[in-house]
C-alpha cells in the first residue's frame, strides 16, 4: 500500500466521522430547543401566580419529555452504539439539562430527589452502560446541582409569594443533597467546579430560614411540616 | 437568640472569607457551625439528614463508581507514562542505528524494546475490556502516539516504507494463550477474559503519531549527513514529501491537533529538502570527506532555529 493510498482511506475514515458528527448537532439541537421549551413552562412557578397550578405545569413538562423521547431515540441511530464516550461532548451539556429538568418536575411533584434510573426512564434512555446509550453518572450529578441553584431561587420566590413553608423543606432537601455530595471524592474537573457553587445555594436558602424564623414566620408551617410527614 | 444570631453572622462572614477554601475544610467547619446551635432549626434539620436514607445510600453507590472509574483512569494514565518513556527510548536507540556498525543487533535491541512495551499495551487493553474506550481514550493517547511513532520509524529503517494503521492494529492483537502468565503476573484477573484482546488504534493518532514520525525522521537526515551518508537524505526527502503530501490531502478534515501538526511537518521537510539541495550543490564541488565539516556547521543552524521557534 503506498502511502498516498493510506492517506487517502484516512481521509475517508475522517471524513464518515465528520458526517456523523453533522448529524448528531442536527438531532441536539432540535433537544435543545425542546429542553428551552421545558424551562418556559417550568420557570412558571417563580411567579406568585404560578404557585397554583404546579401540578399542572408538571403534567405538560411531562408531555414534552414524550417529544424528548422520540428525539434521544433519532440520536442513538446516528452513531455505532458502542462508541458513545467518542461523541458524548456533543450532547453532554443537553443531557445535563434534560436530567435538571426532569429532576425539577420529580421535585415539584413530590419534593423528592429523582433517581439515576427514574431519569433514564423519563428520558427513554438506559441507566447502565451495558444496555446502550446511557445517562453517565457524572451528568446526572451535574443535572441535580442544577437544580440545587434553581431550589434556591425558588425558595426566595416562595417567600414573595407568600408560601413561607416551602423554604423550609427546600432548605431540609439541599442539606441532605449537599451531605450527600461531601461523600464523594471528586476530581478536579467540572462536575467539582459545580459542586463547589452547591455551598452558596446551601448558604441562600438557609439564609432566607433565618429570615422567617426570627420573624416567627415559621412557626405555623412546621407545624404543617410536621404533618405531612 | 440575639447571641445565636451573633454567632451566626460572625460564622457566615467566616465561611465567605474561606470559601475557596477546600472542601474538606469546609465540611469541617460546617459541623463546628451545628455544634454552636444546640437548640436551633439547624440542629433538627441535621437530624433530618439520615444516613441510611434512600438518597444517601444512592449517593454512596455513586462514591463507589466514581472512585472505581477515577482509579482505572490513574492506572491508564501511569501505563500510558510508561509506554512514552519507554517508546522514547526506543526512538533514541534507533537513532544510533546509522552511525554504529553493528546495525543488526541495535535493530534487534528495538525490537525486544518494543515487546516491553507492547506488554504494557496489553495491560491497557485489559484495562478496557467491557469498556468504552473513547471514555478512557484521553488517558491513554499519548502513550499511543509515541508508540506509534516508535515503531513506524523502526518500520522505516528496516522496509524504508510506511507502517499503516493495519499493520499496527494487528501487532496489537494479544492472544489468549499468554492469558495464564498474565493473570498470575497481574493481580486483577477478569472472570471471563475473552479469548484475544486488541487494542485498536484511532485514525486519529495514527495520524499524529506519524506526524511526530517525520520529526524523527528529520533528525535522522541530518545526523546521517553528518556521517557523511549521501544516499539516506535523498530517500528521507522523497518519504517525507509523500507524508507531506498525505497530509495536506487530510487537510483541514482532521480534528484541530493534525491540523497544529501540519506546520511543524512543513518545517520539517523544508530542512530535509535544504539538505538535500547543499548535498547537491556542494557535493559536485567539495571532496567527499569534507563534507562533514559543512553540515556540521549546518545541523547547528537548524538547532539554533528550533530552540527559537
Amino acid at each position: 500500500m503506498s502511502v498516498s493510498d493510506m492517506f487517502i482511506a484516512l481521509q475517508g475514515v475522517l471524513t464518515a466521522d465528520q458526517d456523523i458528527r453533522e448529524e448528531i448537532r442536527k438531532v441536539v439541537q432540535a433537544l435543545e430547543q425542546t429542553a428551552r421549551e421545558i424551562l418556559t413552562l417550568l420557570q412558571g412557578v417563580h411567579q406568585g401566580a404560578g404557585f397554583q397550578d404546579i401540578p399542572k405545569k408538571c403534567q405538560k413538562a411531562r408531555e414534552h419529555f414524550g417529544t424528548v423521547r422520540t428525539q434521544l431515540e433519532s440520536l442513538k441511530t446516528k452513531f455505532p452504539a458502542d462508541q458513545y464516550y467518542r461523541f458524548h461532548e456533543h450532547w453532554r451539556f443537553v443531557l445535563q439539562r434534560l436530567v435538571f429538568l426532569a429532576a425539577f418536575v420529580v421535585y415539584l411533584e413530590s419534593e423528592t430527589l429523582v433517581t439515576r434510573e427514574a431519569v433514564a426512564e423519563i428520558l427513554g434512555i438506559e441507566a447502565d452502560r451495558e444496555r446502550g446509550f446511557h445517562l453517565d453518572i457524572e451528568d446526572y450529578l451535574s443535572g441535580v446541582l442544577t437544580l440545587a441553584s434553581e431550589l434556591a431561587r425558588l425558595a426566595v420566590n416562595s417567600v414573595t409569594a407568600g408560601d413561607y413553608s416551602r423554604p423550609l423543606r427546600i432548605s431540609t432537601f439541599i442539606n441532605e443533597l449537599d451531605s450527600g455530595f461531601r461523600l464523594l471524592n471528586l476530581k478536579n474537573d467540572s462536575l467539582r467546579k459545580r459542586y463547589d457553587g452547591l455551598k452558596y445555594d446551601v448558604k441562600k436558602i438557609e439564609e432566607v430560614v433565618y429570615d422567617l424564623s426570627i420573624r416567627g414566620l415559621n412557626k405555623e408551617a412546621t407545624v404543617g411540616e410536621g404533618e405531612e410527614k | 437568640m440575639s447571641v445565636n444570631v451573633v454567632l451566626e453572622c460572625s460564622s457566615l462572614a467566616v465561611k465567605k472569607n474561606s470559601c475557596y477554601s477546600q472542601k474538606l475544610r469546609s465540611g469541617g467547619f460546617r459541623k463546628r457551625k451545628y455544634d454552636n446551635f444546640p437548640h436551633g432549626q439547624r440542629r433538627e434539620e441535621k437530624e433530618n439528614v439520615n444516613p441510611s436514607s434512600a438518597l444517601m445510600t444512592s449517593f454512596k453507590s455513586f462514591q463507589m463508581e466514581l472512585d472505581t472509574r477515577h482509579d482505572k483512569y490513574e492506572r491508564l494514565v501511569k501505563l500510558s507514562r510508561d509506554i512514552t518513556i519507554e517508546s522514547k527510548r526506543t526512538i533514541f536507540l534507533l537513532h544510533r542505528f546509522t552511525s554504529a556498525p553493528n546495525g543488526e543487533e541495535i535493530l534487534n535491541e528495538s525490537e525486544v524494546k518494543l515487546d516491553a512495551v507492547r506488554r504494557k499495551i496489553k495491560q491497557v487493553a485489559q484495562e478496557l475490556i467491557g469498556e468504552d474506550m473513547y471514555q478512557f481514550h484521553r488517558a491513554i493517547s499519548p502513550g499511543l502516539q509515541e508508540y506509534i511513532e516508535a515503531v513506524s520509524f523502526q518500520y522505516f529503517i528496516k522496509t524504508r516504507s510506511l507502517i499503516s494503521v493495519e499493520e499496527i492494529n494487528k501487532q496489537l492483537v494479544f492472544a489468549a494463550e499468554d492469558r495464564e502468565e498474565t493473570t498470575n503476573m497481574t493481580s486483577n484477573s477478569h472472570d471471563k477474559p475473552p479469548h484475544t484482546w486488541s487494542l485498536k488504534v484511532t485514525p486519529v493518532d495514527y495520524l499524529l503519531g506519524v506526524a511526530d514520525l517525520t520529526g524523527e525522521l528529520m533528525r535522522l537526515c541530518i545526523g546521517s549527513v553528518g556521517n557523511g551518508d549521501i544516499d539516506t537524505p535523498f530517500e528521507l526527502s522523497q518519504f517525507l514529501r509523500q507524508i507531506y503530501d498525505g497530509f495536506t490531502f487530510i487537510g483541514n478534515t482532521g480534528p484541530y491537533e493534525v491540523s497544529k501538526k501540519l506546520y511543524t511537518l512543513k518545517q520539517s521537510l523544508a530542512k530535509v529538502e535544504n539538505a538535500c539541495y547543499t548535498l547537491k550543490v556542494r557535493g559536485s564541488e567539495i571532496p567527499k570527506h569534507m563534507l562533514a565539516d559543512v553540515f556540521s556547521t549546518k545541523t547547528e543552524l537548524i538547532d539554533q532555529e528550533e530552540g527559537l521557534s
